[in-house]
């Protein structure tokens, strides 16, 4: 499904390399967490992954379902089901979030030339997925994340996973800033997701979302580059010695 | 004799001053008018229209950018229009003529043209300042418009529209209006092109709040693109009064629209808020002067500005605290989303503080799109067209939505929605 190959990209404005040949294969249905150190470009790359201006690729390619999407903007990659779960979704004044929320999926659905949703369908959805996700209906009236706890929002950013129904999600840091009550409920709210057509990246800086989202592969990134791939074994053995065996090994 | 004193009109002033003499003696009124009139014409001739050296015009130099005035045409047809907010009632004034079958029930309502004629009219006449070439201009052409009374205590369920409608020509317009202790009102004064070609529009609103009077005021203007507007509020707040005053710019060519307000009763209450579209090679400037005269009263004003194009525009915000106007709390923002390295905003605020113990600041920003904005709703499929046009739209709904009234928030909001599909 996704296939990253001799990656290497920067920060457009003043060409600090950040990924120094990645290569990444993630199979469709397949859970892979990526785990690294502060500062290795666990989302820089989930930023180039969804196509962010503020970075060029400058070698290297990255294959979605066998096609290069480097040339795509962000809306015409979510639109062919790429999904990134901000670790810091912005608060938008002024937008509703059920107008976000229908503007969004009806524009996607225009894009893959399938038929707008009616307002009854779309109220429904919403609905139906906030329920799952204890998103009161309160929340959904104010404006896109404005006021929103840390958790709320990043049960706002699953919620909009689900109505999305992306084939590849990309999380990042979802676990930053939230208690694990807060934590379980995303964590079910990613794994009602799961399907053998639909692949998770999950980024997270440590072990303990993992044992909510069990991995089907881990991987370690360091200045740019996977080091290490396993199994979920590996996240284990990271939580116990730390990076810096790793690292050492890999030096 | 000094050579200075000679002045070189323009070919505007020299309209002017023609239109005045060729019409002076069909202008309504009676003696008083008309020699209020002329004397108003007279200072204007003195003194010229305001250039960039006059401080209060130092945005806007009328002299240069007025460049023609359009003659005075016959009336053509122009019917009423739907109000932009259903259920309104409404009152039109069609070519700068009262529709006089427009009343409506429990308020008193007369053609301004009507309050010339009876020499009543006579005092409102007046420039406000040395400066003041909108009241000059209106004072000397004006034509008709609308008094309106609305008793102590009245509760006016439905906005009241008051439709300015116009084609070319010369259109000078008045609106007396007053509001009797404890009234609840909206007004909406509209001002809409509906057939094609250039107009000089002055239109100058007389509005007194009497003690505890609750009153929105919505001033939505909307000229054509080769039209001059020249507006000006006057508004005189009482003790207890609460007046949310809404100024919505999506139109015209050369736009001027001046807030005079004197907060004139304790516990009075003032809520500015201010939308502007600026598009194509327009300049649009609001100025307020605004005098919290007397202690214990507030206000707050924000300005959101929209600058696509070769459009350029202006807020001068001056705010004057009275010597013992107390406990006066005071705040301005105004904010500029400026979308083009061709257009221009300039914003100036000016605090006069004579009083020691009152809370008064101003903030002012000027701003692209937030690139973390577009960013997160192309992530979520959003076209980066339509994802900017939403982010314009929310820049201005938080203002709007303010408002708190389901019908005025939409349809401000269809005003402002079109307005951008037009030129986003």
């Amino acid at each position: 499904m996704l296939e990253i190959k001799n990656l290497h990209a920067r920060i457009a404005e003043d060409g600090t390399e950040i990924i120094r040949g990645l290569n990444l294969t993630v199979k469709p249905g397949e859970i892979a967490a990526i785990m690294g150190p502060n500062g290795s470009g666990k989302s820089t790359l989930s930023y180039i992954l969804s196509g962010r201006e503020d970075y060029e690729v400058t070698d290297g390619d990255i294959l979605y379902n066998g096609e290069s999407i480097l040339e795509l903007d962000p809306a015409e990659r979510a639109a062919k089901g790429i999904f990134l779960a901000f670790q810091y979704p912005v608060e938008i004044p002024g937008v509703a979030t059920m107008q976000f929320l229908k503007v969004a999926m009806n524009e996607q659905r225009k894009a893959r030339g399938e038929a707008e949703l009616t307002t009854p369908d779309f109220m429904r959805r919403v609905k139906d997925a906030a329920e799952k996700l204890k998103i009161d209906q309160a929340m959904l009236r104010r404006p896109l994340n404005v006021g929103f706890s840390g958790g709320e929002k990043k049960r706002a950013e699953i919620l909009q996973m689900a109505l999305l129904e992306p084939k590849l999600c990309v999380l990042d840091e979802t676990d930053s800033g939230l208690d694990i009550d807060a934590l379980k409920i995303v964590a079910d709210g990613v794994n009602a997701l799961k399907s053998p057509d639909r692949a998770t990246i999950v980024i997270t800086h440590y072990q303990r979302l993992l044992d909510y989202i069990v991995p089907d592969s881990v991987h370690v990134l360091y200045k740019g580059r996977i080091i290490r791939s396993g199994d979920k074994s590996l996240a284990l053995e990271l939580e116990e010695n730390g990076y810096a065996d790793i690292i050492g090994e890999a030096a | 004799m000094n050579m200075q004193t000679t002045m070189r009109f323009t070919a505007a002033e020299t309209a002017l001053v023609e239109a005045f003499g060729a019409q002076f003696g069909d202008l309504p009124g009676d003696g008083a008018v008309a020699g209020r009139r002329d004397r108003l014409l007279d200072d204007l001739k003195k003194a010229g229209l305001p250039t960039r050296r006059i401080e209060a015009w130092h945005y806007t130099d009328l002299k240069n950018l007025l460049r023609t005035v359009p003659d005075v045409v016959p009336v053509p047809a122009i019917d009423p229009i739907a109000p932009v907010v259903e259920g309104s009632k409404v009152l039109s004034v069609l070519q700068g003529e009262a529709h006089l079958k427009s009343s409506i029930e429990g308020l008193d309502i007369t053609a301004f043209k009507e309050k010339l004629a009876d020499g009543s009219a006579v005092t409102g006449l007046t420039a406000l300042d040395k400066d003041d070439a909108i009241g000059r201009i209106n004072g000397s052409f004006v034509r008709d418009g609308f008094a309106i009374t609305v008793p102590a205590n009245a509760e006016i369920e439905e906005p009241i529209e008051m439709q300015v409608l116009h084609g070319a020509g010369q259109i000078h317009t008045r609106f007396p209006v007053s509001f009797g202790a404890a009234s609840r009102a909206t007004i909406i004064e509209r001002h809409q092109v509906v057939t094609e070609g250039a107009a000089l529009v002055s239109s100058i609103s007389d509005v007194v709040l009497e003690d505890g009077a609750e009153v929105t005021w919505i001033i939505l203007q909307q000229q054509g693109a080769a039209d001059t507007h020249l507006g000006q509020i006057r508004v005189r707040l009482g003790a207890n009064a609460k007046l949310r005053l809404f100024v919505v710019n999506a139109g015209g060519k050369l736009v001027r629209q001046e807030l005079r307000i004197d907060v004139e009763g304790e516990g009075s209450e003032l809520t500015l808020r201010g939308v502007n579209l600026l598009g194509g090679e327009s300049h649009t400037d609001v100025t307020l002067v605004l005098g919290h005269n007397v202690p214990h009263t507030n206000s707050t004003e924000i300005i959101r500005n929209v600058v696509f194009d070769k459009a350029s525009g202006a807020f001068q915000g001056m705010i004057r605290v009275a010597p013992d106007a107390q406990k006066t709390d005071a705040k301005m923002a105004c904010n500029t989303l400026l979308l083009t390295d061709d257009g221009d905003f300039s914003a100036k605020p000016e605090l006069e503080i004579f009083a020691d113990d009152v809370v008064c600041g101003h903030g002012a920003t000027v701003a692209d799109i937030d690139r973390n904005h577009l960013f997160y709703l192309m992530a979520r499929g959003v076209p980066e067209n339509k994802a900017r046009a939403m982010l314009v739209n929310a820049f201005v709904a938080e203002i709007v939505e303010e408002l708190d009234d389901e019908k005025l928030v939409e349809a401000l909001e269809g005003v402002i929605s079109t307005w951008l599909e037009r030129h986003a």
